[in-house]
């Protein structure tokens, strides 16, 4: 791939002496900074709380979100739960476009250097290339695409989030301060708003539990979860298979050493996995509470 | 007179005429010997005084009558006559006063030779023979009680035989309400002795012709109490005083002979006699031989302490060895109780007894018999807080009435002791609160089915109102009471909402819940819509603090809001919304707390909205599964190269090992 230059590795953890020692560890390739780990964590939390106390309100003709609710200590609590996660997620968001912002300054030489860069979450011509050819290869018509750092099915992922942070943050925002709003808008724009937060939650809660899930952590070939996300590492081997243009890149550019980390060690993963195996439970649950809402219950 | 007695009179007339005539006998001749103050005759051996007052018998009412006009036997007789004269026979001009008195209690004494037998001038005198129309005379109104008192005061010889079942009869009747008119306000239309025993048909009580028999008392006294009835209705039901005098009770059962007074008295006739019998523990039917015991204890705490006996069992008669062997009827209360007695007559329970079902509960089954207390004595079957106990006797689950039933209320004495009402009886101990009387009446019970019901929904209302006054009033202003709604449809009463017996708290959460299914039951689609919005949904998942139907529209003072009146009037909305939004401004009431997105016509943004989400939701899922379905094929078949090669690395690595590669 004709890729420019890649992220330096100076805000990447420095590879730790035991990693110098060839053979006795197998050096993992460091996908996701900390900063990222820990806002994709918060972001589980937050949107998890989020859709619980909410879907509590939209299904509340039963009988789970009667229970739900209880758990929460009532629709109040609930809704103190809610807001409390609703700000926490802005303030992700925030910190991510401050992020942006800082690596701008220091990264790039431009704001079109970071946005149509290789590495950016915007989609270019070669999304395009991959979604089709991805289609051919899963048709048996072709060879499998070969992918860069972010996937088209990743950064639908992200954008996703960023429309969804602007339509569900816009109406909660008037349902949160309905007085405030009605002094410029009608009061029917609450109801609007109402239906908008709703079905746009229920869109999200239903992608991210089912789609985003399957993507990212279920795939058969990374079956039962791939913890990337929260490690931040992946296998060299992995690495390769599944985003050899960056591999590529990264290797011609001489830069992959610097990206070359230990892995965790197992007590780590497997609180990673147990944090990991609560989150897909409680998303299942969830997804499984909703299509029995709908086909059963639906009012 | 008959035309014979005239006949007869005249002829005598004639003959003293003739006789005097021919003897010459005037009263002067009479007068001639008998005006001597010392004149003395013999009668039957004993020496008597033959005195006659000329001027005595010249102011009387006989003065135009010949002496031998009465003294016949001294007729033609020459002077002087024979002594022992015959007794002056009265009947000769007054035959049919004779006639009476020859029937009457003085005259068979009087044939049975009686000494005390009173003859006519016992009463009314001899020479001094005054008409009764004259004051001084003996049967004059004011002098007939101590004409009659002679013999019949306490202490007189006819008193002291005990013959007359009364006592002190003058004391107590100058006492009365009549003596005091006549003796004390000189009332001479006021009773005396005669105007109810008659002059001279003077019979016992218990012969059916005397004016005094049981069944001629009503007839008796309506001679002056002549309207007795119409003032009397509330007690007596009047047009069976005469028609069925044997079933009531008579005039003197309450008023009692010669004690007259505007009250009732104490002591019934014959308690005493009764109590003889029944105050033994061994009297017993004869046709079932249940105990027929009455405790006079119980009775005298009761509240017919000052009944008599006969009073309720009435058709006694006195004249029986048994008086109550005549007795054909059971005691029927309304006789007394008579505007209650009709009541209940109509009443479901009344209607029962009346056709003989053996459910229907009779008086005594709610009120008890001898020991019937008044509803504000706390031992009183009828005392509120027994009240639920009583009617649970007949109405709990399984019961009797309860079996017969074919309505919704269930478990209604349960239901009743855990509604609010209840709760206020049995455990606050309030007796103010509603029992089963209070809303279903004690007497005119009515199944709701019936218009003239207490629990009629048409009444329902009213008969919560009787308490629940203030809320009554708001009520009747609504759009649900029928003087304000006009619609065909069945308008709820308070009952729809509060229900009839689990009446709950209105500020406790159960009851605010429930709200909304019970607006619902008749607002479906408004209540349905109103669950779609924050308000419904936070009130389905179990919390009341948010706004309910009553909240917006008002409770018992509900009405559109076209009216300006309504809560949700154009003037009033914002203020409604303010009580819990407090920043809500006009705008803010333009939120559509009844809003749905499955009425395109009525509100097409939230239509549209919900659909263009919809499609959203659906494209982007559709996508997504597809994707990854398409995916699923793919990825098993990395799975299992991936496998392999990772088989094939451990047994390159471990060679001496196997092909399994088992190191690990």
């Amino acid at each position: 791939m004709d890729a420019p230059a890649h992220s330096p590795a100076r805000h990447l953890p420095a590879a730790s002496p035991a990693a110098e020692i060839v053979g006795v560890t197998e050096k993992q390739f460091l996908r996701f900074t900390r900063l990222y780990r820990t806002l994709h964590i918060l972001m589980i939390v937050s949107f998890m709380s989020l859709a619980l106390t909410g879907m509590t309100l939209k299904f509340s003709y039963t009988t789970w979100a009667v229970i739900l609710s209880r758990l929460f200590g009532g629709f109040e609590s609930a809704g103190y739960i809610h807001r409390f996660c609703a700000v926490l997620m802005i303030g992700l968001f925030t910190t991510h476009i401050g992020d942006l912002i800082r690596k701008r300054r220091h990264q790039y030489p431009s704001w079109g250097a970071l946005l149509f860069g290789p590495d950016s979450m915007l989609f270019n011509k070669k999304d395009l290339e991959d979604l089709i050819g991805n289609i051919k290869w899963f048709l048996g018509k072709g060879p499998r695409p070969r992918h860069g750092r972010w996937t088209y099915w990743e950064k639908f992922d992200y954008f996703a989030v960023f429309w969804g942070i602007f339509v569900i943050g816009s109406t909660g925002m008037m349902l949160w301060f309905p007085e405030l709003f009605t002094r410029v808008m009608p009061g029917w724009f609450l109801n609007v708003a109402t239906i908008i937060h709703s079905d746009e939650a229920l869109l999200a809660v239903g992608f991210i539990f089912t789609v985003h899930f399957f993507n990212t952590h279920l795939r058969p070939e990374k079956f039962p979860m791939d913890i990337v996300v929260f490690t931040g590492r992946m296998d060299l081997d992995e690495f390769k298979r599944d985003k050899p243009a960056e591999y590529e890149a990264l290797v011609q550019s001489g830069e992959l050493e610097a990206y070359l980390v230990d892995p965790y060690p197992p007590i780590v993963i497997r609180t990673i996995r147990a944090f990991a195996w609560t989150a897909l439970a409680i998303g299942f649950s969830v997804v499984v509470w909703i299509i029995y809402a709908m086909l059963f219950a639906y009012r | 007179m008959t035309t014979w007695k005239r006949l007869r009179v005249f002829v005598l007339v004639m003959l003293c005429v003739a006789a005097v005539r021919a003897g010459a006998q005037e009263n002067t001749d009479c007068l001639a010997c008998h005006s001597d103050k010392e004149a003395t005759g013999t009668r039957q051996g004993a020496s008597i005084s033959i005195f006659v007052d000329e001027a005595t018998f010249l102011g009387s009412a006989h003065k135009e009558m010949q002496c031998v006009g009465c003294h016949t036997d001294v007729a033609g007789k020459d002077f002087p006559h024979d002594e022992d004269l015959a007794p002056v026979d009265c009947g000769t001009c007054h035959g049919d006063e004779q006639e009476l008195h020859a029937r009457s209690l003085h005259g068979q004494a009087m044939a049975a030779g009686d000494p005390l037998a009173p003859h006519c001038k016992d009463c009314h005198g001899n020479h001094d023979i005054l008409p009764a129309k004259d004051p001084r005379s003996t049967v004059s109104p004011l002098q007939i009680p101590f004409t009659c008192g002679k013999c019949h005061r306490e202490g007189a010889p006819v008193a002291n035989r005990g013959v007359v079942h009364q006592d002190h009869i003058l004391e107590n009747f100058s006492e009365s309400i009549h003596g005091e008119g006549l003796l004390k306000k000189g009332l001479i239309v006021a009773p005396n002795c005669s105007s109810c025993h008659t002059p001279h048909s003077i019979l016992p009580h218990t012969d059916p012709a005397s004016s005094i028999a049981r069944a001629n008392i009503a007839a008796l006294c309506t001679t002056c109490h002549a309207q007795i009835e119409v003032v009397h209705r509330k007690v007596i039901k009047g047009e069976l005083w005469e028609k069925e005098a044997h079933v009531l009770p008579a005039c003197i059962d309450c008023h009692q002979p010669h004690k007259i007074r505007k009250v009732f008295y104490t002591q019934g006739m014959a308690d005493q006699d009764c109590l003889v019998c029944h105050e033994k523990a061994e009297t017993r039917a004869s046709s079932d031989g249940r105990s027929l015991l009455v405790v006079a204890d119980e009775l005298r705490e009761s509240r017919h302490a000052k009944t008599a006996c006969s009073q309720c069992h009435s058709e006694v008669n006195a004249s029986h060895t048994r008086p109550c062997e005549t007795i054909t009827k059971k005691v029927d209360c309304t006789s007394c109780h008579e505007e209650v007695g009709q009541k209940y007559l109509a009443s479901t329970h009344g209607q029962l007894v009346a056709s003989n079902d053996p459910n229907g509960p009779t008086c005594k089954e709610c009120h008890g018999g001898h020991f019937v207390k008044g509803k504000q004595d706390a031992q009183s079957p009828t005392f509120p807080t027994n009240v639920p106990g009583l009617c649970a006797r007949c109405h709990r689950e399984g019961e009797k009435a309860a079996v017969r039933y074919n309505g919704t209320q269930h478990q209604i004495v349960e239901h009743y002791a855990e509604s609010i009402h209840g709760k206020g009886l049995l455990k606050s101990g309030l007796t103010v609160t509603a029992t089963c009387t209070n809303c279903h009446t004690a007497h005119s019970v009515l199944p709701k089915s019936d218009p003239t019901s207490s629990v009629n929904p048409d009444n329902v209302p009213t008969t919560c109102g009787r308490c629940h006054h203030g809320i009554q009033e708001q009520f009747e202003q609504s759009i649900h009471h029928i003087k304000v709604g006009k619609t065909d449809k069945e308008l709820p009463v308070c009952s729809d909402c509060h229900s009839a017996h689990t009446i709950s708290r209105a500020d406790e959460e159960g009851f605010k819940l429930d709200i909304m299914t019970k607006c619902g039951r008749c607002h479906e689609e408004i209540a349905e819509t109103y669950f779609d919005t924050y308000h419904g949904k936070v009130s389905q998942l179990g919390y009341t603090k948010t706004a309910k139907c009553y909240d917006c529209h008002g409770a018992h003072d509900i009405l559109p809001p076209d009216d300006p009146r309504s809560h949700l009037s154009h003037d009033n909305v914002v203020g409604t919304c303010q009580k819990c939004h407090e920043g809500a401004t006009r705008r803010f009431a333009g939120y559509l707390s009844h809003a749905t997105h499955h009425d395109p016509k009525k509100y097409p943004f939230l239509f549209w909205t919900f659909w263009g989400m919809t499609s959203l939701l659906v494209g982007t899922a559709a996508f997504g599964t597809v994707h990854t379905l398409l995916w699923l094929p793919r990825a098993f078949q990395m799975r299992r190269e991936l496998k392999e090669e990772h088989a094939r690395k451990q047994a390159a690595a471990k060679p001496p090992q196997g092909p399994d590669g088992s190191a690990a």
